[in-house]
């Protein structure tokens, strides 16, 4: 549905070129819900502004749905555009305009005859949620239901593909997830393919099927989102994984670290279960073959793609020769541990 | 002055409030005639600054660049300048140079660039990304600057014309000094030559309440399609 090719885009700021995206080749196939994750500066927003030609790639093709956008003329582009739908980070809905004129606005552009319009923004609105905010303005209405109004706006021409740029950036986590939701509903229901781009790997996990890892305008892996969690090739992907998982140590246990092993100190372990993992029960396996106690301080595992990782805190309690022989198995067992110090 | 003192004065100087009443209506006429023949200029000359700004939706830098010369030129010769400057101007268009008509015309070219620019600002307050939002879902130029740019800027418009209105009573004082009539001339006239304190001190107050009259409609309508 979508194939970028040998795109490449420079921006140059005086006399200095910025290489924003160097020689990018991607496919995204039909009714796939696609994510691409960088950090800040990586290049996405540039990446997805190049796929309707918000901004032009210096060299390179852009195929929508069988269509070379760069060979169209300014006129053809303007048509061909209303078959992309586009969400933004700042939902960029008019102002002077309420939420039903918002989501007509494209429908007029295309000079539809006005009860038809009012019949398909309902029926918008009904999807998303809104149908009884229609004569509010955007002004009056929170992050959310802002963002259900773009996509209710973005969907009016009945898009084949729907760009999203950093579209939950600016929500909160819980309305994150119920935008996720809408946006993995109407990909169902309307088989629309989704090309979205994040710097949060949470989203890319909550809703892609696949996913590309871009840094500094390059693409550095791609590939489906299992595959991505369970064999990260790179460094920025094992990064951007890692991300997702963050354990830091609470704060009273810190105080009581030690750097060495006294009389009764216990090693503080973080343990990191990746693709490359034994899939087996191994903490109840090593807490009885070697006879220690392991308390869990805290934990985050998930099931990504067929694939368990995540990360673990845990002290294992027992005389040191047991538990440095459990250390020495779960390493076996291609799970990387971290042994932090030792708490009283 | 109790009551009777009022009706006495009103009935002893009926010529005077005849003259304030006509003059009024001819500060009327010149404010509100270059009003909106200024906006009719000043809007579009506005809109065309913005647009062909670098990175504009009809980037023209060329045309911005000639544009923007001559709308700085047009905002710092001094209006009373102008005023005279424009006398040949005025007798071409009007066939007189003084009057009431007469005053018009440099009332009118002063106001477009001021009103170029006041417009030019309001346009730039409108947020980047909507342009863009448009652009996306295949928006004519045409169709952005009507559908989008023109609406978001509204609040900012009205503003600007109600700025403009009542620098146009400030400058309309000036014109009436080069025989455009008006109340400026009456305060100048009575107030300045004759010394009749009285007579100056009711053109001024006029002047205070159209003033603020202008400002509070200015300030209503803006209120009203601010949705921001
Ligand atoms: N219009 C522009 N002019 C100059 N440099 C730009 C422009 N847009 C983006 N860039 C540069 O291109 C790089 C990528 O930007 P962007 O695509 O916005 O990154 P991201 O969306 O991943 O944060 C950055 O270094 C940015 O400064
Ligand atoms: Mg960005």
């Amino acid at each position: 549905m979508i194939e970028i090719k040998n795109v490449n885009k420079v921006f140059y700021q005086g006399n200095k070129a910025i290489n924003a995206l160097s020689d990018i080749n991607l496919t995204i196939e039909q009714g796939t819900i696609f994510g691409v994750i960088g950090s800040s500066g990586a290049g996405k927003s540039t990446l997805i502004r190049c796929v309707n030609l918000l901004e032009r790639p210096t060299s390179g093709q852009v195929i929508v749905d069988g269509v070379d956008l760069t060979a169209l003329s300014e006129q053809e582009l303007t048509q061909t555009r209303r078959k992309i739908g586009m969400i933004f980070q700042h939902f960029n809905l008019l102002s002077s305009r309420t939420v039903f004129n918002n989501v007509a606005l494209p429908l007029e552009l295309a000079g539809v005859a006005k009860n038809k319009i009012k019949s398909k923004v309902e029926d918008l609105l009904e999807l998303v949620g809104l149908a009884d905010k229609r004569d509010v303005y955007p002004a009056n209405l929170s992050g959310g239901q802002k963002q259900r109004v773009a996509i209710a706006r973005a969907l009016a021409s009945d898009p084949k593909v729907l760009l999203c740029d950093e579209a939950t950036s600016a929500l909160d986590p819980a309305t994150t997830i119920s935008i996720l939701e809408l946006l993995r509903k109407i990909n169902e229901e309307l088989n629309l393919t989704i090309l979205l781009i994040t710097h949060e790997m949470a989203v890319v996990k909550g809703i892609c099927q696949e996913v590309a890892i871009i840094g500094d305008g390059k693409l550095v892996e791609n590939g489906t989102v299992g595959d991505i969690f369970a064999h990260p090739k790179t460094d920025l992907a094992r990064d951007f994984i890692r991300s997702t998982l963050d354990l830091s140590i609470p704060a009273d246990y810190e105080a009581r670290l030690h750097a060495t092993r006294t009389e009764n100190s216990y090693p503080l372990i973080r343990l990191e279960f990746t693709g490359a993992s034994v899939d087996a029960p191994v903490i109840s396996h090593v807490a009885r073959e070697f006879d220690i106690d392991i308390s869990i301080l805290s934990s985050n595992m998930d099931y990504v793609g067929g694939v368990k990782f995540g990360l673990m805190l845990a002290e294992f309690i027992g005389p040191e020769a047991c538990a440095n022989k459990a250390i020495q198995y779960l390493k076996e067992q291609k799970i990387e541990l971290e042994v932090l110090g030792y708490v009283i | 002055m109790s009551f009777n003192a009022v009706i006495t004065w009103w009935t002893e100087n009926t010529r005077l409030i005849e003259l304030l009443v006509d003059s009024l209506w001819e500060t009327l006429v010149m404010v509100f005639t270059s009003g909106f023949i200024g906006f009719a200029v000043g809007i579009p000359l506005g809109v065309l600054l913005h647009l062909s700004k670098k990175n504009g939706l009809l980037e023209n830098t060329s045309i911005n660049k000639i544009l923007g010369i001559v709308v700085n030129i047009g905002r710092s010769i001094p209006f009373i300048i102008l005023l005279v400057a424009l006398i040949p101007v005025t007798r071409f268009i009007v066939g007189s140079s003084i009057g009431t008509a007469a005053a018009i015309v440099p009332l009118t070219i002063g106001a477009i660039p001021f009103i170029a620019r006041l417009v030019e600002g309001a346009l730039l307050e409108v947020p980047s990304g909507l342009v863009e939002a448009a652009q996306a879902m295949g928006a004519k130029p045409m169709q952005i600057i009507k559908k989008v740019l023109l609406p978001e800027a509204l609040p900012g418009i009205i503003n600007a014309v109600t700025i403009t209105l009542v620098t146009l009573v400030g400058y309309s004082a000036m014109a009436g000094t080069v025989g455009g009539g008006g109340l400026g001339d009456v305060g100048i006239r009575y107030g300045y030559q004759r010394f009749d304190a009285t007579v100056m001190m009711i053109t001024i107050v006029i002047l205070v309440i159209l003033v603020q009259m202008i400002q509070s409609l200015g300030d209503h309508l803006v209120k009203r399609v601010d949705h921001r």
